[in-house]
């Protein structure tokens, strides 16, 4: 039968059952109705075949990565998580230099969630492939009894081509090399600590989940010797200059009076006893570059969209290797060492 | 930020500094021979590290850091109890984030979730108390610890339990109260301590009262102060000047928050819902007369230790701490934290083995956090 006759498929349920995982028609309509009718991927067969004329050129290198979302809540202010599971695996490509080209997208679901939320999820991926230029190309569903998850996790896998010549690497670091920040930090962590409602805390922040690869190609047309850039994702910005100084065998000292923070972060810190260089971002990323091309990648970060709020927070040096420092605002130091465990709100 | 920055200006920050350096010099303090000033909070600990302080001041000046951690002085016996308790089919367990990781005897809260356990962090009695009445066929705990600041709260949150007649919750009660503890250090015969910064917010609640008889009996300053920056160093300085006066008084750096008699509400609350134990256990200071609280008999249906069988001083007492751990040492203001054989080595944060490296408010957690040995090497 010509697939272009067949009437489209419908979900009929408004909630997910365990037929829905099945492999029987329910599965079909759901993953027709909800998923590829919204990803529109270039075939329906069990594998994405695809090809792309940036692999031909020589010395290009396939970048591949893969991440897995379980945040909680699924939805919150400034996203949900289908922006972080695309925006979240582009980044982890575009950090490397890379050039994002195609995702994929897998589903586990717990019986009963809502089918509207799975319509709205499979928006946001949308939305957020076509802002990042991406293409969702494969993807699979499975469902899980109730109790066995907690309302939807997603796994994307990322696949992008970096071009001939770049070489983004945490170990080239060198001593005198700039730290750049695209924009402000913990907004991601802060909005999901308030929309988990169990601190009664109200407040306007919302997370910067955003795609942040036009802002790595204008850095790096403008500054091509970036050492390495780090998405601050989990573990937040502590944890990625931790690991560069860790890579680079080099020291790190940051400037606490130039780090970019909003007042409502530092306020939903302080009354939770938080630290936001722990907190964690879905659209930020720190950089570090030689200091005679700091000015272009600042100037070229400022220019962009998710760069506007880029600032220098301090730079690499042959003091203290392996470790981070900050200089606080009074002058005195103290280590920023990688998070132990997860961070608990004080209790006095 | 309101009520925040104003308290972190660096440049007012400096003139305070400069002022400590010179009343350090005038009472004729060196490194050799130094003031030592304990700040009794673990919050306080906790600022001096975050903000480098220790680093600016002179060094003739040496901060000893106090005992006012609660989880830190929570004695390991508290800890088997309350996984026992949690233990129990049933029973849902609700704790502070800060007491999932403190090591017992057997094993943490954290552990014991791991084994099955059905423990829950929460930020507010209140919370759990909402969670008894979500969950009418479970036995809902809360591990109740904490000074002065949480006691109150425990103690509105069991009055609203008995209004309500929520019988299927109740406290496991381990509050603890600051004066007792400084008493016990200035009778130690080692002590070195020629003055105290005293926490703020135990004051919001009890005033500043309380700490007449340091002054009064034992001939040394306190001055009640903030958890800014500014308010620490300020505080400081004000020690420094009484001991450099030759004064001994009861001063109140954060008047505008502490009201010289605390706060009758919570106060009232308190005498309602507490009455003292004749003796408590602190983790590395041992027994104090009258340190902590229990819960009184008319409010039994909603404490623990009757509901469960397993009241203070039931199970053997004062369980020995691990070999070579020196959080008493370290708490007395005898050594260092780095100074002890197990920092930074077979206790860590990841892997505590004494009291005062669990919270990030002990002072071996704030040493080793901050870097206060490594920072050293590295300025």
């Amino acid at each position: 039968m010509n697939q272009q006759l067949r009437p489209p498929r419908r979900v009929v349920a408004d909630r997910v059952t365990l037929a829905h995982g099945g492999g029987g028609k329910a599965m079909r309509d759901l993953i027709e109705d909800v998923f590829t009718s919204v990803f529109a991927p270039p075939g329906m067969e069990d594998q994405a075949r695809l090809m792309h004329p940036s692999l031909l050129e020589p010395g290009a290198q396939l970048a591949f990565t893969t991440d897995s979302f379980v945040v909680s809540p699924m939805e919150f202010p400034g996203g949900d998580i289908g922006t972080i599971a695309v925006c979240g695996t582009v980044n982890d490509l575009v950090v490397g230099g890379a050039r994002p080209l195609w995702l994929s997208a897998a589903f586990i679901i717990e019986e009963g969630v809502p089918i509207t939320i799975l319509r709205r999820i499979a928006a946001s991926m949308q939305r957020a492939a076509e802002a990042a230029g991406v293409r969702i190309v494969t993807g699979d569903t499975k469902v899980v009894g109730k109790g066995s998850g907690d309302g939807v996790f997603v796994t994307t896998s990322g696949v992008g081509v970096i071009p001939p010549g770049r070489t983004l690497i945490a170990s080239s670091v060198q001593p005198g090399d700039v730290a750049i920040v695209n924009g402000v930090l913990g907004d991601h962590g802060a909005a999901i600590l308030a929309a988990r409602g169990d601190m009664a805390l109200t407040t306007d922040i919302q997370s910067d989940c955003q795609p942040l690869n036009r802002l790595m190609e204008a850095v790096l047309a403008a500054a091509p010797a970036v050492r390495c850039a780090r998405d601050a994702t989990r573990g937040g910005l502590a944890s990625a200059l931790n690991e560069i100084a860790d890579a680079a065998g080099v020291g790190v000292e940051i400037m606490e009076a130039d780090l970019p923070l909003r007042a409502e972060v530092k306020g939903v810190c302080e009354i939770l006893g938080l630290d936001p260089l722990y907190l964690a971002n879905e659209g930020t990323l720190v950089l570090f570059v030689p200091p005679d091309q700091a000015e272009a990648a600042l100037c070229a970060m400022q220019a962009t969209e998710a760069g506007r709020g880029a600032r220098v927070i301090g730079r690499a040096t042959t003091a203290h290797p392996r470790t981070v420092i900050m200089k606080t605002v009074f002058g005195g130091g103290r280590i920023v060492d990688m998070l132990v465990g997860e961070q608990l709100p004080r209790i006095c | 930020m309101n009520y925040a920055d104003e308290f972190r200006d660096p440049v007012a920050a400096r003139g305070v500094l400069a002022a400590i350096a010179r009343v350090t010099d005038e009472i004729g303090a060196t490194k050799e021979k130094p003031v030592h000033i304990m700040e009794i909070c673990g919050g306080h600990t906790h600022a001096i590290f975050r903000y480098g302080l220790d680093k600016l001041t002179p060094p003739g000046l040496e901060f000893i850091h106090g005992p006012g951690c609660p989880v830190c002085v929570l004695p390991m016996s508290r800890i088997d109890e309350c996984v026992e308790i949690a233990e129990r089919p049933g029973v849902i367990m609700t704790t502070f984030g800060d007491a999932m990781r403190v090591p017992g005897h057997r094993k943490s809260l954290i552990q014991a979730k791991a084994d099955g356990a059905d423990i829950r962090m929460v930020y507010s009695p209140l919370d759990a108390l909402e969670l008894a009445r979500r969950h009418p066929d479970r036995e809902v705990v809360f591990f109740g610890l904490g000074f002065e600041t949480t006691t109150p709260s425990t103690a509105l949150t069991i009055l609203q339990a008995a209004a309500d007649n929520q019988t299927n919750f109740s406290v496991f009660c381990n509050h603890i109260t600051v004066p007792p503890p400084i008493k016990a250090l200035l009778d130690d015969p080692h002590m070195i301590l020629d003055g105290f910064v005293g926490p703020g917010h135990v004051s919001m609640v009890i005033g500043v009262r309380p700490y007449d008889f340091i002054a009064r009996d034992y001939g040394k300053p306190i001055v009640v102060a903030g958890f800014e920056p500014l308010d620490l160093l300020q505080s400081v300085l004000m020690v420094l000047e009484q001991i450099r006066d030759g004064r001994a008084e009861v001063e109140n750096q954060y008047s505008r928050v502490v009201p010289d008699d605390g706060n009758p509400v919570s106060l009232a609350a308190c005498a309602e819902v507490y009455e003292p134990r004749p003796s408590f256990e602190w983790r590395g200071l041992g027994e104090i007369d009258a340190s902590g609280v229990r819960i009184r008999p008319a409010y039994a249906a909603w404490d623990a230790e009757v509901k469960f069988g397993v009241g203070y001083g039931k199970g053997p007492r004062m369980v020995a701490e691990p070999d070579g751990c020196r959080c008493g040492d370290v708490m007395t203001g005898r050594i260092k934290p780095h100074a002890c054989p197990q920092f930074g080595k077979g206790c860590t944060p990841e892997m505590p083995l004494g009291a005062l490296m669990v919270s990030s408010e002990g002072a071996c957690a704030a040493y080793y956090q901050y870097g206060g040995l490594r920072l050293e090497e590295a300025l």
